[in-house]
């Protein structure tokens, strides 16, 4: 049962990696291209659907489908990217903490009480208004507030680490600061971050569904799936399938997210609950 | 516990201020206020006279202590927007909010406790794994999606709900259980857990030796102690409720404080974006203060 949630997540996970580097070519048209006498096409199995346009077209006509390959693009970019940012802020502040630990420790555990304390959409909605709407600015702007979860696991890990034999070993053996934290604590943490790298790209790839949404996110016509439901939202009363579409789709790449990191940590033993 | 007591509070106290601090530098730099209230045709006389009127002209700290010695009194300036108080703005929408949180918070103990209650009880089973499913998929699923859908399902398609707006009881069902979405799966982990943990304890083998029934162990003996961290989580989860509230309004067209602060960021309020702001953050500190002070009432060896 856990070993198929595994696969099952790893399998949707993968799936839309292929889509999102793969877009181009698997597209089947222009995602951008207009044809308002074909708008709200309905999708196949609906009476009026096509096979010209499996999952019918938005109200300016563009065909769906290919938006949505194209979100998928979108919304993994947005997952990874802000990952890597927010990984790279909150593993430096937690394993800081954990391997220092007193005064350090204290700062870094007040920083992460500050962040914590700030609500996220808020601020996100505020800088993204500020700056301008842009996929980069979304993906900075979540990158630079999601990394809480980061710090806390990494500093928890690294004080675990820090007090086994093999890191004795190594100052025993006259390896330097640098090397003792870069070559021996991060590699021994790493699956404990990677597990905890699924969990924050789930949540930013809902966080910049939900900005896009608010009319704060990614910029139209980029077709981000929150962006897509948004949009559809003034017709969702006639058209329901044009929210139901990129919604499902969201749900399902974020419930595949989840799976392989659920499936991750009992794999890899990496406890991550506080 | 005095000195623990003590040393949170001054550490809560701490964080308001950062937060106070990094909200007062978001508005400063957000480019020159003057010149977004004068509007983009004044002159430079006149955007000097807004500047010196507002003290925009005096030095930062003294604009900050002045700024924070105010925000301490409750005073926020006047809303650009409404030319209204910032204080009375969010009172009059406060209310609204703080009722769908607290029902919100309700809605997911009564559905998130007995679920997990059950998940650890048929450990292992395929209960226990459709109650991780509910969790799974209550964290996979967009909030504003989610709220949508329902309105589609319950308002348009069975008539059963109002579709927005809380003229009557009834409007108050869907953003709530929208806004338990939130908390419902960390809660029902952290029963399950808890009970898991409990029901192995010897505590709970001595009440079975004892012949006591079932459900009085199950009710009186193991869960009392797996429910410790389940009420500190929940204070924790009514923050995250409330920040949920910005999608939820929005979705639901209800005018509390979350809606108020997406209206006022598309217009450029920042008076009011930045007082929402710290009363979220004020109001999350305050309810993690609440729920480490449980915890260490409960728990002894948290106060170390």
């Amino acid at each position: 049962m856990r070993r198929a949630a595994l696969s099952l997540g790893a399998a949707i996970v993968a799936f839309a990696a292929i889509l999102a580097i793969f877009a181009p070519l698997l597209m089947p048209h222009d995602p951008f291209a207009q044809d308002l006498t074909h708008r709200y096409t309905p999708p196949f199995w609906l009476p009026g659907g096509s096979s010209a346009h499996w999952l019918g077209t938005d109200g300016l006509g563009r065909d769906y489908l290919s938006r949505l390959i194209l979100g998928a693009r979108i919304s993994m970019l947005i997952g990874v990217s802000t990952v890597i940012l927010s990984g790279i802020i909150g593993t430096t502040l937690g394993v800081l903490g954990g391997y220092f630990g007193g005064r350090t420790d204290a700062v870094v555990m007040f920083i992460i009480s500050c962040r914590l304390a700030i609500p996220v959409i808020l601020v996100a909605l505020t800088t993204v208004f500020m700056v301008g709407s842009g996929l980069w600015v979304v993906v900075l702007t979540i990158g630079l507030l999601l990394w809480e979860r980061f710090a806390i696991v990494a500093r928890a890990a690294t004080r675990q680490v820090s007090g086994l034999d093999y890191i004795a070993a190594a100052w025993a053996a006259g390896c330097s600061r640098t090397r003792v934290i870069l070559g021996e604590i991060l590699p021994n943490i790493a699956h404990h971050l990677l597990v905890i790298a699924t969990i924050d790209m789930a949540i930013a790839i809902l966080l910049e569904a939900a900005l896009s949404f608010l009319g704060l996110g990614v910029p139209p016509p980029l077709p981000s799936w929150g962006l897509m439901i948004s949009e559809g939202k003034d017709y969702m009363f006639f058209k329901p399938w044009v929210i139901e579409i990129p919604g499902i789709a969201l749900l399902i790449l974020v419930l595949g997210i989840n799976l392989l990191g659920d499936g991750l940590r009992d794999r890899l033993g990496a406890r991550t609950e506080q | 516990m005095i000195r623990f007591i003590v040393r949170s509070l001054l550490l809560a106290m701490l964080v308001c201020l950062t937060v106070l601090i990094v909200s007062f530098a978001l508005t400063r730099l957000s480019g020159n206020l003057a010149i977004n209230l004068a509007g983009p045709d004044a002159s430079a006389a006149s955007i000097a006279k807004i500047q010196h009127e507002l003290g925009l002209d005096r030095p930062l700290p003294v604009q900050f202590a002045a700024w924070a010695d105010r925000a301490l009194h409750g005073d926020f300036g006047n809303s650009y927007l409404y030319h209204q108080s910032v204080s009375s703005l969010i009172a009059s929408h406060l209310k609204v909010t703080l009722q769908l949180g607290a029902i919100a918070i309700g809605m997911a103990i009564i559905i998130a406790v007995p679920l997990g209650i059950l998940a650890a009880l048929h450990e292992g089973t395929w209960i226990d794994t459709a109650c991780g499913l509910v969790a799974l998929i209550g964290q996979a699923v967009p909030s504003f999606w989610l709220g949508l859908m329902l309105i589609l399902w319950f308002g348009i398609d069975l008539r059963w709900l109002p579709i927005a707006g809380l003229a009557t009881w009834k409007g108050y069902i869907l953003p709530s259980f929208v806004l338990s979405f939130v908390a419902i799966p960390v809660m029902l982990r952290l029963t399950r857990g808890g009970m898991v943990d409990a029901l192995r304890a010897d505590y709970v083998r001595t009440a079975r030796a004892k012949g006591l029934s079932r459900a009085s162990i199950v009710l009186k003996h193991a869960f009392r102690n797996a429910a410790m961290p389940v009420v500190a989580v929940s204070a924790v989860q009514l923050g995250f409720i409330l920040g949920g509230s910005v999608v939820t309004e929005v979705v639901f067209n209800v005018r509390g404080v979350g809606y108020l602060a997406w209206e006022s960021i598309g217009k450029g309020d920042f008076p009011v974006v930045q007082a929402v702001v710290l009363l979220f953050a004020v109001t999350f500190v305050g309810l993690t203060f609440l729920a480490d002070l449980i915890g260490a009432m409960l728990d002894p060896r948290v106060r170390g």
